[in-house]
């Protein structure tokens, strides 16, 4: 436990010293800031929801978080410091959660970062504060899977080009095989939007908490990051 | 204190390292000398738990590397052939990092910083960022982290490699004093200093150890066979030939423009060869004694290896 949280404080310091973060947390706020906006003036403010912010955000958090985990493990390969990592007494599944806990934690700052959108409704209007908390819970998860997802490819390269492709692949892939699945029929189409990262989402966004949607997202985070520390363990067979 | 029984590993079809055995004892400063590609980094990597092995075992005190590597890791320290360097941490983050993930708490920490500080002489480039340092420091600071823990087993790759001869010298000087109270196995494949630092060393060629002694019966086997590399100003036909004729000169070659004398290590024939020229009338140019390359060495030693066999 001691330390996941020595790595995962080196990372948030690293997070904090570099320009990656920042410039995809401003990225992130300008564009779904101004979604929100726009979708709010497209009903003449008459539906005071946070839709325009989701219907976009849910889509950026696949791409920041390919951003945000490209350098986690493939940086260390390139500059040699993953021997060190890996000869220190610490656990390969310990190095790898460190890591992931840093970028969650970008995460929820970025999210809350966001709050203001809301803040804003409450002011000026009377929004449903019910589908808003479900739909951050479901952003939150979506983008813990996102994340999980990008430390698995960032562990398979010493390229953070090449890491960063790869987590769009997998993450898009896992999207769009929801679009397949809804026009697909019969069982094997239910199966392809079971899943797919965007069958869940709109029911958080509706308000609807669904353990399935929980139970899924939290499933794919953990099966990436046992793929993760998996890829470490087999790079020291090689 | 370190063990290896059978070490192999393959990557691929390739074997790096093929079936060997050594051990280290307690407070030894061991040697492992090798050409580029000899499987030094391989074994090393394997040891410090980097690596797992395809066949083999590597014991470090009473612990197996592949059943109990936390608790092996947890003595060695270790300096990768590349210097592990965060290049946007200042010295101090780096030290205070590695010596976190070693285990050691706050205080602890803070204590070894100003120590291992002092030891590798670091203070003016504390609080520098990594990426600046010259490769020197880079050196030192890879060292300082080694030791941070203040290990019972040391493992250095190539700790000299590429720094200037004032910082190979305090370098050299460092790990000795470092091992006065730690066993050390350091790699390199400078045989000056193996004899300089090591009391033992272990040679290994392709994957597979062609000796291991102590340095000094090593040395009447490596140094069986002396060179001296003559310039001559006379007729290069008979001035070989005349070379040859001198006592304890085993053979006498031309190789434009030089005369290359071979000669056992008990006889010194300078003096001869000298008068011998004079009395020929030919002019002596230059004389100087050439130590035998490590690639020779290592060929003279696999060929007598093959001859045993």
């Amino acid at each position: 436990m001691k330390n996941i949280g020595i790595v995962a404080f080196k990372e948030l310091k690293i997070y904090l010293t570099s320009p990656m973060a920042y410039v995809v947390t401003a990225i992130f706020l300008a564009l779904s800031g101004t979604f929100f906006i726009t979708y709010l003036a497209g009903t003449n403010y008459t539906d005071t929801s946070i839709r325009g912010f989701l219907d976009v955000g849910q889509i950026l958090i696949l791409l920041l978080a390919a951003l945000l985990t490209m350098r986690l493990v493939a940086e260390e390969k390139k500059l040699g410091t993953w021997e060190l990592l890996l000869t220190v007494p610490v656990r390969d599944a310990e190095i790898i959660l460190g890591k992931f806990f840093a970028s969650v934690a970008v995460l929820g700052v970025m999210l809350i970062l966001t709050f203001y959108y809301s803040l804003l409704l409450l002011i000026f209007g009377d929004p449903d504060l019910g589908p808003i908390g479900t739909s951050y819970l479901g952003l939150f998860l979506l983008g813990c899977a996102s994340l999980a997802v990008g430390i698995f490819a960032s562990s398979l390269t010493s390229d953070q080009i090449v890491s960063a492709v790869v987590t769009c692949g997998i993450l898009f892939g896992l999207w769009l095989i929801g679009v397949a699945g809804s026009i697909t029929p019969g069982a094997f189409g239910d199966i392809l939007s079971y899943i797919s990262l965007s069958y869940y989402f709109p029911d958080f966004a509706r308000g609807i908490l669904d353990t399935r949607g929980i139970v899924y997202y939290i499933s794919i985070a953990v099966i990436f990051l046992y793929l993760a520390i998996q890829s470490t363990e087999t790079d020291r067979w090689h | 204190m370190i063990r290896i029984q059978s070490l192999t590993k393959c990557f691929g079809n390739r074997v790096a390292v093929d079936n060997i055995d050594f051990s280290v004892d307690k407070g030894e400063i061991v040697g492992f000398l090798g050409p580029n590609g000899a499987g030094k980094t391989t074994t090393m990597r394997i040891i410090t738990g980097y690596f797992m092995p395809t066949r083999g075992d590597v014991w470090i005190a009473n612990y197996n590397m592949a059943t109990h590597s936390l608790e092996g890791r947890r003595l060695i320290g270790y300096l990768p052939e590349m210097v592990p360097l965060y290049s946007d941490m200042t010295t101090r983050a780096y030290l205070q990092y590695v010596a976190r993930l070693r285990g050691l708490d706050r205080r602890k920490t803070k204590s070894r910083i100003d120590d291992v500080v002092q030891l590798c002489a670091l203070h003016e480039y504390i609080d520098v960022i990594l990426g600046k340092l010259s490769k020197g420091f880079r050196q030192r600071v890879g060292l300082a982290q080694a030791i941070i823990h203040d290990p019972e087993v040391l493992i250095l790759d190539e700790p000299t490699i590429g720094i200037d001869p004032i910082q190979v010298a305090q370098t050299r000087k460092l790990i000795q004093e470092l091992g006065k109270d730690r066993t050390i196995l350091l790699s390199t494949h400078v045989l000056p200093e193996a004899s300089m630092i090591c009391e033992r060393v272990i040679i290994i060629h392709e994957g597979r150890i062609v000796a291991q002694d102590r340095i000094d019966n090593l040395s009447t086997l490596l140094k069986g066979v002396n060179r001296l590399r003559v310039k001559v100003q006379g007729p290069a036909g008979k001035v070989t030939k005349r070379l040859g004729r001198i006592m304890g000169v085993h053979k006498a070659t031309y190789e434009r423009p030089y005369h290359f004398v071979e000669f056992s290590a008990e006889t010194q024939p300078q003096a001869e060869i000298m008068e011998a020229l004079v009395q020929e009338g030919w002019t002596l140019l230059s004389l100087e004694s050439i130590e035998m390359s490590l690639e020779n060495i290592f060929l003279q030693l696999t060929a007598e290896k093959e001859r045993g066999r």
